[in-house]
């Protein structure tokens, strides 16, 4: 069973479209939708529910008003400038958004009127599709998003991969360099990069590469959208071989993505058309790399 | 006055959006690129007077010779970035939120805060636009240190826009707090206006006013035209979809010179974000 | 001297479990006395981050000097090492084929993680 994340660096060049073509191409796969603050996946691949879970991460404060002194020692102490004075009742309150969920206003409040309970931050999903069953998740609004729950859905995708002998799983993975990108990638097979033939695009592809590098794993690129700029996407992928990455192909610019997107299919399901075709020759060099 | 560009989905066109506003804007202003992990503001603009500042964060350093073993700094911390083991005590930096409280509550005074580096934030000037943008060593995990440092140096009296990272979750947060408004950019396809409409819960859940910019409006279909009406959003503008601004863009050039009409129309939205209206 | 493996099951013909920071449980053997007993990995599953890190706390309350295992990140590594345990690694199938490998010279002490740190 080989694991392939599917990354970009920069946002929008087209991870989701992506996967869920390789979705649709693939004979044996499992899904994974780790980009849980912005999940998408799941507007392509129509996924029937079958198991919800609450997922539970961390701690936050919560000032019982009523105990509250009005001190100020936790306001003094939070570094997160979570804690405000309200004026009119004179006690202390933490506001969800800001709480790092630290525990030291906790731990030193005199009147210990802090309580710190789990804080629910969203939930994960297990579903069946069209072509295979996904594990996704919705992070809650102003969650942290520090990669515990981007390793839930992998760990239980995998398992339930292995229980299914498939051959593959496919995980869109979120976009940046940051602790969700870092928990989706480790221990991968395989990340496939795509990006777009611009500055930014490659600006941040390099940065994704090294991380890729970082953390010691074997990286495909291939630029989507490429007839925009060909002599950026030269560079590019003159660039990504130097790094070490494979270069997979480039996608041209096709109306049908956003149509297809917009039908609810993957570009390879909505017909023939240029890209589609391309993601197909891209789709057989990626199983050669395997 | 604070304006912050933000969106559910990426690639919608936040920075574009970012400098652009800032090159029209009547006044000097204050651009702070928030997108640490993949900041790409400098793409756009000619900058002098660079400037680079290392940014850090506190994190623990144990005396061994104070350290009493009392395991009283495992036990407060809530990352796992520091264990006492027998007669050791360990950190992991990389873990470490730092919040202060293993040094606080130490009760030999054997930890204090050193400082660790996370990333830069690089600054210059193109013309009457400040731009200040954070980027985070690669390998390093958290976002939002960073861009509570860059939101530092916001200043007062001058207005400011600030590019923000996609998402919704703790680092668009930390970009956005403190705003006076929110503009949120998309476009109109299911996977924009299904990010969309998670954007704009979080905004709501931080009660500041917004309006939305539907980017490449004439492709996909009106189902964000449609949401935004039925919610009662203004939607501020609708740019069209633009091949030569596609291209302007990809060599790193603003989309005004190949749209020169959208200066007057930004130009009009700075007017009703100034004039309270939202 | 004792010895902890990961392993999922309860006896010495149960299986190793290649990974550490999530295994489900640890064998410790005595060798002196040729007995043994398992402790769970239980872990503040609540925790945001640093599994690894507390399977290792774990292994070190319970008194081993080496520990065998299939893969252990850099996390996990330094806290078993300021702990003074050995960390062997083997793709012996059972706990007990573990053992006998490391009796018979077969296994050497890591000098370092073998593995790239998950985040989680």
């Amino acid at each position: 069973m080989k694991e392939i994340v599917i990354i970009s660096g920069k946002g929008g060049t087209g991870k989701t479209s992506l996967t869920a073509s390789f979705a649709a191409l693939a004979a044996n796969a499992v899904l994974a939708d780790c980009d849980v603050d912005a999940a998408d996946l799941h507007l392509v691949l129509a996924p029937q529910l079958r198991r919800t879970t609450a997922f539970f991460s961390g701690h936050e404060a919560v000032i019982r008003r009523d105990n509250c002194s009005g001190c100020g020692e936790c306001m003094a102490l939070c570094r997160f400038a979570a804690v405000s004075l309200d004026k009119e009742s004179g006690s202390y309150e933490i506001d969800p958004a800001g709480c790092e969920g630290c525990g030291v206003c906790v731990h030193f409040c005199p009147a210990g009127a802090i309580d710190f309970p789990e804080r629910l931050c969203g939930e994960w999903f297990i579903s069946d599709t069209r072509f295979g069953p996904m594990v996704h998740a919705r992070l809650g609004i102003a969650a942290e998003n520090s990669g515990k729950l981007v390793s839930l859905v992998r760990k239980e995708a995998k398992r339930i991969a292995m229980e299914r002998s498939a051959d593959l799983l496919l995980v869109d993975g979120p976009p940046g360099i940051g602790c969700p990108v870092i928990a989706s990638i480790t221990g991968a097979d395989l990340v496939v990069v795509v990006t777009e033939p611009t500055l930014s695009g490659r600006h941040d592809l390099e940065r994704v590469l090294h991380l890729a590098r970082h953390f010691r794993i074997p990286a495909c690129v291939c630029v989507n959208k490429w007839d925009i700029n060909p002599e950026t996407t030269e560079r590019i992928e003159e660039e990504s071989r130097q790094s070490g990455a494979t270069v997979l192909g480039r996608i041209p610019y096709d109306r049908a993505v956003t149509k297809a997107q917009i039908e609810g299919q993957s570009v390879v399901e909505l017909g023939n058309g240029a890209a589609a075709r391309e993601i197909i020759k891209i789709w057989v060099r990626l199983n050669l790399q395997l | 006055m604070k304006v912050a560009v933000a969106s559910g989905k990426g690639g919608t066109g936040k920075t574009t959006l970012s400098v652009a506003l800032a090159l029209v804007a009547p006044q000097p202003v204050m651009l702070l690129d928030c997108d640490v992990e993949e900041p790409n503001g400098h793409i756009f603009l000619t900058l002098e007077a660079m400037e680079t500042e290392t940014v850090t964060v506190a994190v623990p350093e144990i005396d061994a010779a104070t350290c009493r073993a009392c395991g009283e700094c495992m036990r407060i911390c809530r990352f796992n970035a520091i264990i006492s083991l027998g007669a050791k005590a360990l950190v992991f930096p990389e873990l470490c939120h730092s919040c202060g409280g293993c040094a606080r509550v130490c009760p030999s005074g054997a930890i204090s805060e050193i400082p660790r580096r996370i990333g830069t934030i690089d600054s210059g000037i193109a013309g009457h636009v400040t731009l200040v943008q954070g980027r985070l060593d690669v390998g390093n995990a958290m976002a939002t240190p960073l861009i509570r440092a860059v939101k530092r140096h916001a200043d007062r009296g001058v207005a400011t826009i600030i590019d923000c990272p996609p998402g919704t979750s703790c680092p668009m947060i930390a970009a956005v707090r403190g705003a006076d408004f929110v503009i949120l950019v998309t476009e109109p396809t299911p996977f924009g206006l299904h990010d969309l409409t998670l954007a704009v819960e979080t905004v709501r859940t931080l009660a500041i006013p917004f309006g939305v910019i539907v980017n490449r409006a004439d492709t996909g279909d009106s189902r964000v035209a449609d949401y935004c009406s039925h919610e009662e959003i203004p939607i501020l503008l609708n740019i069209p979809e633009n091949r030569r601004a596609a291209e302007a863009y990809s060599r790193g050039e603003s989309i005004l010179s190949a749209m020169p009409d959208l200066t007057a129309a930004l130009r009009d939205i700075w007017r009703r974000i100034g004039g309270g209206e939202a | 001297m004792k010895i902890a493996i990961t392993t999922s099951g309860e006896t010495l013909a149960a299986p190793l479990d290649s990974r550490f920071g999530r295994a489900p449980r640890f064998l410790i053997y005595d060798t002196e006395t040729g007995t043994y007993r398992t402790v769970d990995n239980a872990q503040n599953l609540n925790a945001v981050q640093g599994a690894g890190i507390q399977a290792a706390q774990t292994v070190a309350q319970t008194g081993v000097s080496r520990l065998i295992t299939g893969h252990c990140g850099p996390k996990a590594f330094r806290v078993l090492r300021a702990a003074e345990i050995e960390v062997f690694h083997t793709d012996a199938p059972t706990v007990q084929e573990a053992l006998d490998r490391m009796d018979k010279g077969e296994l050497l002490a890591a000098q370092d993680a073998d593995v790239e740190g998950h985040w989680l």
